[in-house]
């Protein structure tokens, strides 16, 4: 011990400072981004939010691979069925692994009706990385994997619907199609929003004067109302994929006024800055100007408005498909999922139907937090 | 003052003239018409309807005349008569189909925002007081709970939960004595009793978005220097509070009652079908899926002038709180 403490102490805060040298040069060279970065890392719920939404990516890209079954495969001794139950030990209380016991029908005498009783003479192992229902990811590449299956029955984690289909399959796709509407919705109020809020701010006066209006009034209408109105002219004979893509179009189309606001407030404000001027002494163009010049000087601010406008896409979304204005089958979203149960009594009977549900409120959750830390870390040169 | 008040007045009929025009394209675009739908119904039922029939609907209900003659049709008889035109499906005026459900619509959101404010606001100034606490803590999740729940998932919640827990049911709206008597005082005190839940349902979201509003403005506001003076000078903490920052604080709220109130106004339609109101939502969508025009287009008109009229309501009340705003702004 004595050996230790004879090292000369005065070393001791000389690394110190060092140490605080090194942070404060790599503080102060740190790109825009870096910083944001570091400001954004800050924010422990926002951390959270975005490995929930990376989950969500995850969810969406591989569908295929992740459920066990197609949207539209039938498990047709299973209706209405409650979520199984996974076992590890079997009933003599041996571990076993992951497994599952199969589901029988029986006729209960007593009340008339079939029971959906397990099976508990054969076990069901849960095999993982296992080949199971053909599928072709994103209807492009022919495969057979997932994530994983029972081999010889069913497994159904959030139990089946009225046509015994797979509700956890169900919901995995509809996390494709809901988050995709809502990335699809948001590009084109990205690119309406940007285009004009950009004209507008740029160039002022009349112009200015006509957009501002004609953004006030489109505010002035309530928003579902309109969506309702809007979706329920699309026509009946439509296909449901059309329908997809209009209900999606909408959504965006009426969404693009918050951001053309900001677009339009930012502009005013640098259209006066030194960089700027410079650049029109420079010689260079009205869209040189916008694109090289400005843009990227609030392109952060943009970012966070458009994950903040995410959860208004999805929640437009899943309201629609649930009164039946929106999506239908064979399109599987979390709205039109929700359909199923739309009364309380669906919702006594078969209250697993309602997992969507979660989906949505996490999803939403998950987008707020993130463009919460997004805001904060936006403008990393603030204190 | 009342020059400001006549100019944003004056704004509001402009809206209003140009939003019923909207309202009316919008719901003149899909292709075929209500005699089309009348007559589908009636050849599903089994009746003989000949092609001369659909003429002869379309005909007597004046719908083979161009949209521009059947608007201002439509509006004249809006503003001399007080006449929204004729429901096709009920078969009655629509002032008639709307009646009092319209005062209950308007009694529901005015109830709402006015019970969503008295609550998010001091909750909102206590989070922001005690930041960083367990309760501020506790107010942030349930915050962000509020904003991401969807109004008709936290409906059939609350459903589920009652008839689950409580074995009763919230939907409906008066008791049976009061079902279909008049307006009155008790029917009034009655509906008080049932609008609850439905208050819950619609107020969450946006009193959560008021209460996280109200912590940010209050915590920018609470390390003013204006709040140091005035606590060097001994003022008590309470009244210290409740005289500066907070009055500062409320003016990005009242700014935007009229948008509170969009957004109430806006969920309520298919909140009232879940819950299965008495009021003009279960209406909106029936009418929307049978293309019945005239109805769906006096409400979508009646929400948007309810949003409309608290805009403006919140512009006067924003001019009287703020003397910026009604000589013009800085320059």
């Amino acid at each position: 011990m004595s050996a230790l403490n004879s090292t000369p102490p005065v070393e001791i805060p000389d690394l110190e400072e060092q140490t605080m040298d090194r942070a404060k040069e790599s503080f102060y060279t740190a790109t825009q981004f870096q910083l944001m970065w570091l400001k954004f890392r800050r924010h422990k719920l926002a951390i959270i939010g975005m490995f929930v939404l990376a989950l969500f990516l995850i969810a969406m890209l591989f569908a295929e691979f992740l459920a066990p079954y197609g949207s539209q495969s039938r498990d047709a001794d299973y209706l209405f069925g409650k979520p199984q139950s996974i076992h590890f030990f079997d009933d003599d209380g041996n571990f076993r692994g992951m497994f599952v016991y199969s589901v029988i029908s029986q006729f209960n005498i007593d009340t008339m009706q079939v029971d959906l009783v397990e099976d508990r003479s054969e076990i069901r192992p849960v095999n993982f990385f296992a080949k199971g229902e053909p599928y072709k990811m994103w209807g492009l590449i022919k495969g057979d994997l997932h994530l994983f299956h029972v081999e010889d029955a069913f497994i159904h984690l959030f139990g089946t619907d009225s046509l015994g289909r797979d509700v956890y399959s169900r919901v995995i796709f509809g996390t494709r199609t809901s988050l995709s509407i809502g990335f699809i919705g948001v590009i084109i109020s990205f690119i309406l929003g940007l285009a004009i809020g950009g004209v507008s701010g740029y160039f002022g006066g009349l112009i200015d004067d006509i957009v501002q209006r004609m953004i006030e009034f489109i505010r002035s209408i309530p928003t579902l109302p309109l969506w309702m109105s809007l979706a329920a002219i699309l026509p009946k004979e439509w296909s449901p994929l059309r329908v997809y893509f209009a209900v999606t179009v909408l959504l965006g189309f009426l969404s693009w006024t918050t951001l053309a606001r900001r677009v339009r407030g930012k502009l005013i404000s640098m259209r006066e800055e030194d960089f700027v001027f410079a650049a029109r002494i420079a010689g260079s163009s009205d869209a040189r100007i916008i694109w090289r010049h400005m843009i990227p000087a609030f392109l952060s601010y943009i970012i966070v408005d458009l994950t903040v406008s995410f959860p208004a896409m999805i929640l437009g979304e899943t309201t629609l498909s649930f009164i039946g204005l929106g999506l239908r089958e064979p399109v599987v979203s979390w709205g039109v999922l929700l359909q199923a149960s739309q009364n309380i009594k669906a919702i006594e009977q078969h209250p697993w139907l309602f997992f969507p549900a979660i989906f949505v409120v996490i999803s939403v959750l998950a987008f707020s937090l993130v463009g919460d830390g997004m805001r904060d870390a936006a403008d990393p040169y603030s204190h | 003052m009342a020059k400001y008040a006549l100019r944003r007045f004056i704004t509001m009929v402009v809206m209003l003239v140009a939003l019923s025009l909207i309202v009316f394209v919008i719901l003149e675009l899909p292709p075929g018409d209500f005699a089309e739908r009348y007559v589908h119904d009636l050849r599903q039922s089994g009746a003989q309807v000949t092609y001369g029939q659909v003429e002869y609907y379309r005909h007597m209900l004046g719908l083979d005349r161009p949209w521009p003659e059947r608007y201002l049709n439509w509006a004249t008889n809006i503003v001399t008569r007080f006449d929204f035109g004729w429901s096709l499906t009920y078969r009655l005026p629509v002032t008639k189909v709307i009646g009092d459900r319209i005062w209950f619509t308007i009694i529901l959101s005015v109830v709402t925002i006015g019970a969503s404010y008295l609550i998010a606001i001091p909750l909102g100034i206590y989070s922001a007081i005690k930041q960083y606490s367990t309760g501020d803590y506790l107010l942030t999740i349930l915050g962000y709970l509020g904003m991401a729940t969807p109004a008709f998932l936290f409906a059939l919640l609350l459903l589920y939960v009652s008839t689950m827990y409580f074995g009763t049911s919230v939907g409906g709206l008066y008791s049976l004595e009061f079902q279909n008597a008049p307006w009155s005082w008790n029917k009034f005190i009655d509906l008080m009793r049932h609008i609850w839940p439905a208050v819950i349902v619609l107020g969450t979201s946006g009193a959560a978005s008021t209460l996280r509003t109200m912590r940010a403005t209050m915590l920018d506001e609470k390390n003013q220097l204006y709040v140091t003076v005035a606590r060097a000078k001994g003022v008590p903490e309470n009244k210290l509070i409740q005289k500066y920052p907070v009055r500062a604080a409320l003016n990005p709220i009242v700014s935007t009652i009229g948008w509170e109130l969009a957004t109430i106004v806006s969920g309520s339609p298919i909140t009232a079908t879940v819950l299965s109101l008495p009021d003009i939502g279960p209406i909106f969508l029936k009418s929307l899926t049978n293309q019945d025009i005239y109805l769906s287009g006096t409400i979508l008109l009646i929400y948007s002038c309810l949003t409309i009229v608290g805009t403006f309501v919140s512009d006067i009340l924003l001019a009287m709180l703020d003397p910026r705003i009604r000589y013009g702004g800085i320059e």
